[in-house]
């Protein structure tokens, strides 16, 4: 199914070095998302790995609209908003190694990516986990300070077959009934997992979900990196301006399957093809190029230069520390209490006692 | 000291730290206007303000994961979940996120939330308002589960739970808010992860929790009288888990039951049992037993109810097939 992408705004290609460092960030995304894929086979990555790929116009036009005070939460599908938020590559790849030197010290991987100074306040493995946390978030910005043009605001990503939890739908309510300074972004790529919308969402209008809470729900092409970044930009205004929540869907397509281990075999030749002929890195580079604000060759050093910080990625993450597993439990507790169980699996609960004489 | 009942001590405590520290506030359902399901916050809505004693929708996962980012950016979040039946709602947001994000995200944020929630049976509330959830909680690493037994302990622990910067379940009990006792006037700070003996004793130790200690000292003093000397532990945090004091107590008496509201498999008895088997093996005279609520799906009908709950004549019976097993007599205290 092709999801409508009618769009509040269309996008004019401005000249200025914008442009450049949006296409710039696409091309990174890019690059670090096909090593990663790369690394994964290479078995340098374990666990689950989900890719941006198709979806690094969304995230930098996203990631454009976010101040560096917002606060960000993210799906498990994060590794391109880490980036574009500011994040080096290296400790990204990195924490994908599971290597000390990882953003979150090698105890996350690639689901729970997490960085305090950057205010990425983490990738969720659980759909749809972070929805109550982000909103939770936006409650302690209300602590803070006053609404305002300056204000900190919460930006909370989620999936498309996120809008038929629970979670999201009492989020939404809390979030209106008690005015929280937060954007829900749906980034809808088509598809939870193999299922296509119109299969999960009895109101496949997913930004139309807000209806019932009163939340101003918009839908912008997520393939369109300005009209991302201006949906974002109005609805973070509301937001820190007037503490009044607001839901954005972003429509754009997810390239491969839902994780590196996934083949798609649920999408036809004629529908892959389709979705490659659409993609958007490819889309928006061609378009800077026909309208000269790029020519070829700065594109290319573009691209070059990503490739670049990408094999500096890997080579960091490769020469980077296992961690020791005598620092086991050096995150068990914040406050440290007696008691707390540090054993192995083959330690005894108590010391053995003494034989009795 | 002031002898006040179980909810005079945590209504007190949570007054107490709202007027320490403005990072604190409660949120939960009826907490404010209609001041709690069982009045444990009556009149802190107009003391404090709704932004600080916050009436929530009924949307436990949702509230109780608000609280949880709202600690992740300071707050001190103190939530009432009107029973810890009603946390099965939450469960996704306390087990799978607030008992991970500090490990996880490798130490670089903390969740200092207090869950308050009362569990217990024995009111004819059959069986969906009944259970006794909070070994669900103590299985998981990041959570912490306190259950206190007196008022005294209530006010320790309770303040302790909220200056704590990890996820905490406060475990209280319906049967145990009009009980009274003596609480200290000064701040108290208690241990988490510490059990405490609560009585001394020679010949077999009762091992128990939250309102089961109140029952365990109520047998022991009758069975004082019949010359049995009883020791009780009373475990006060499930987890951490204070095995040593349960295993030093157990060294010394040699005989150990364990009393629970819970249901008998996967519980703390087991836990406790076999703690002491590896800690006290060669100390114990007999197997431990436990003590436990019948596995049934609690009925409403009060003689079924009483049936199948846990009873101080339950307890009486129990340790007398103890003591028996192992020829107790009376002379074997000495002293």
């Amino acid at each position: 199914m092709t999801v409508e992408r009618e769009s509040t705004s269309t996008s004019v290609v401005d000249p200025g070095p914008t442009w450049g460092e949006y296409y710039r960030q696409m091309s990174l995304i890019r690059a670090f998302e096909l090593r990663a894929a790369e690394m994964y086979q290479r078995a340098k990555i374990g666990g689950y790995c989900h890719l941006n790929l198709g979806e690094e116009a969304t995230v930098v036009g996203l990631m454009a609209a976010l101040e560096p005070r917002d606060y960000l939460f993210t799906t498990y599908r994060e590794h391109g908003y880490a980036l574009a938020r500011g994040l080096e590559p290296g400790p990204v790849m990195a924490e994908l190694f599971g290597k000390t030197t990882g953003v979150s010290g090698g105890r996350g991987g690639s689901m729970h990516l997490f960085d305090r100074k950057v205010r990425l306040l983490g990738g969720y493995g659980i759909v749809g986990g972070q929805i109550p946390p982000a909103t939770g978030a936006a409650l302690a910005l209300t602590y803070r300070g006053e609404p305002g043009p300056n204000a900190e605001a919460v930006m909370c990503l989620l999936g498309d077959g996120t809008t038929n939890i629970g979670a999201f739908h009492e989020s939404l309510n809390l979030a209106a009934l008690w005015h929280l300074p937060i954007v829900y972004v749906i980034v809808n790529n088509g598809l939870g997992m193999g299922t296509p919308v119109d299969r999960s969402a009895a109101e496949p209008d997913l930004y139309k979900r807000g209806c019932s809470y009163r939340i101003t729900g918009e839908r912008v092409d997520g393939d369109d990196v300005i009209a991302v970044r201006d949906a974002a930009n109005a609805a973070l205004t509301r937001a820190r301006a007037e503490r009044e929540p607001g839901l954005l869907e972003t429509v754009s397509n997810r390239l491969r399957g839902h994780s590196v281990v996934d083949p798609a075999k649920y999408r036809s030749k004629q529908e892959a093809e389709r979705l490659r002929a659409l993609d958007p890195v490819h889309a928006v580079r061609a378009r800077l190029i026909a309208e000269q604000v790029l020519d070829e060759d700065t594109a290319r050093r573009i691209d070059e230069e990503a490739e670049a910080r990408v094999d500096a990625a890997v080579a960091f993450a490769d020469a980077s520390p296992d961690p020791d597993p005598a620092t086991l439990f050096q995150h068990a507790y914040a406050t440290a209490v007696p008691n707390a169980p540090h054993r192995l699996p083959a330690d005894p609960v108590v010391p053995v006692p003494e034989l009795l004489p | 000291m002031t002898v006040m009942t179980y909810r005079q001590a945590l209504h007190d405590t949570l007054r107490a730290e709202l007027q320490r520290d403005e990072s604190v506030i409660l949120l939960g359902e009826e907490i404010g206007v209609f001041e709690g399901s069982y009045k444990i916050t009556a009149g802190l809505l107009t003391e404090f303000g709704p932004a600080r004693v916050r009436d929530t929708p009924i949307a436990e996962e949702g509230f109780v994961g608000a609280a949880i980012g709202a600690a992740m950016l300071g707050m001190r979040p103190v939530v009432e979940i009107m029973t810890i039946n009603f946390s099965l709602l939450a469960i996704d947001q306390l087990v799978n996120h607030a008992a991970k994000m500090h490990a996880m995200f490798g130490g670089q944020v903390s969740v200092p939330l207090v869950i308050r929630t009362p569990g217990g049976g024995g009111q004819q509330l059959a069986a969906t308002h009944s259970q006794n959830l909070e070994v669900w909680y103590a299985h998981v690493p990041g959570m912490k589960v306190v259950a206190p037994a007196t008022p005294a302990d209530a006010k320790a622990l309770l303040t302790a739970a909220i200056r704590d910067d990890d996820p905490v379940l406060f475990l209280e009990n319906l049967a145990l808010y009009n009980t009274k006792g003596e609480v200290p006037d000064t701040e108290q700070l208690g241990r988490i992860g510490s059990a405490a003996v609560v009585r001394p004793g020679r010949d077999l130790t009762v091992v128990s929790y939250s309102r089961g200690v109140v029952i365990a000292l109520e047998v022991a003093n009758q069975l004082e009288r019949d010359g049995v000397s009883i020791e009780v532990v009373d475990l006060r945090s499930l987890r951490p888990l204070d095995r040593e004091t349960v295993c030093a107590s157990v060294r010394k008496s040699s005989r150990a039951v364990v009393l629970e509201d819970d249901w008998l498999s996967f519980g703390v008895g087991a836990e406790i049992a076999a703690t002491v088997q590896e800690g006290a093996f060669d100390y114990l005279d007999a197997p431990v037993r436990r003590v436990a609520a019948a596995e049934i799906p609690l009925p409403y009908a009060k003689p079924l109810e009483r049936a199948a709950l846990p009873s101080a004549a339950d307890l009486i019976r129990v340790i007398g097939e103890l003591l028996d097993a192992t020829r107790f007599t009376h002379a074997e205290g000495g002293s």
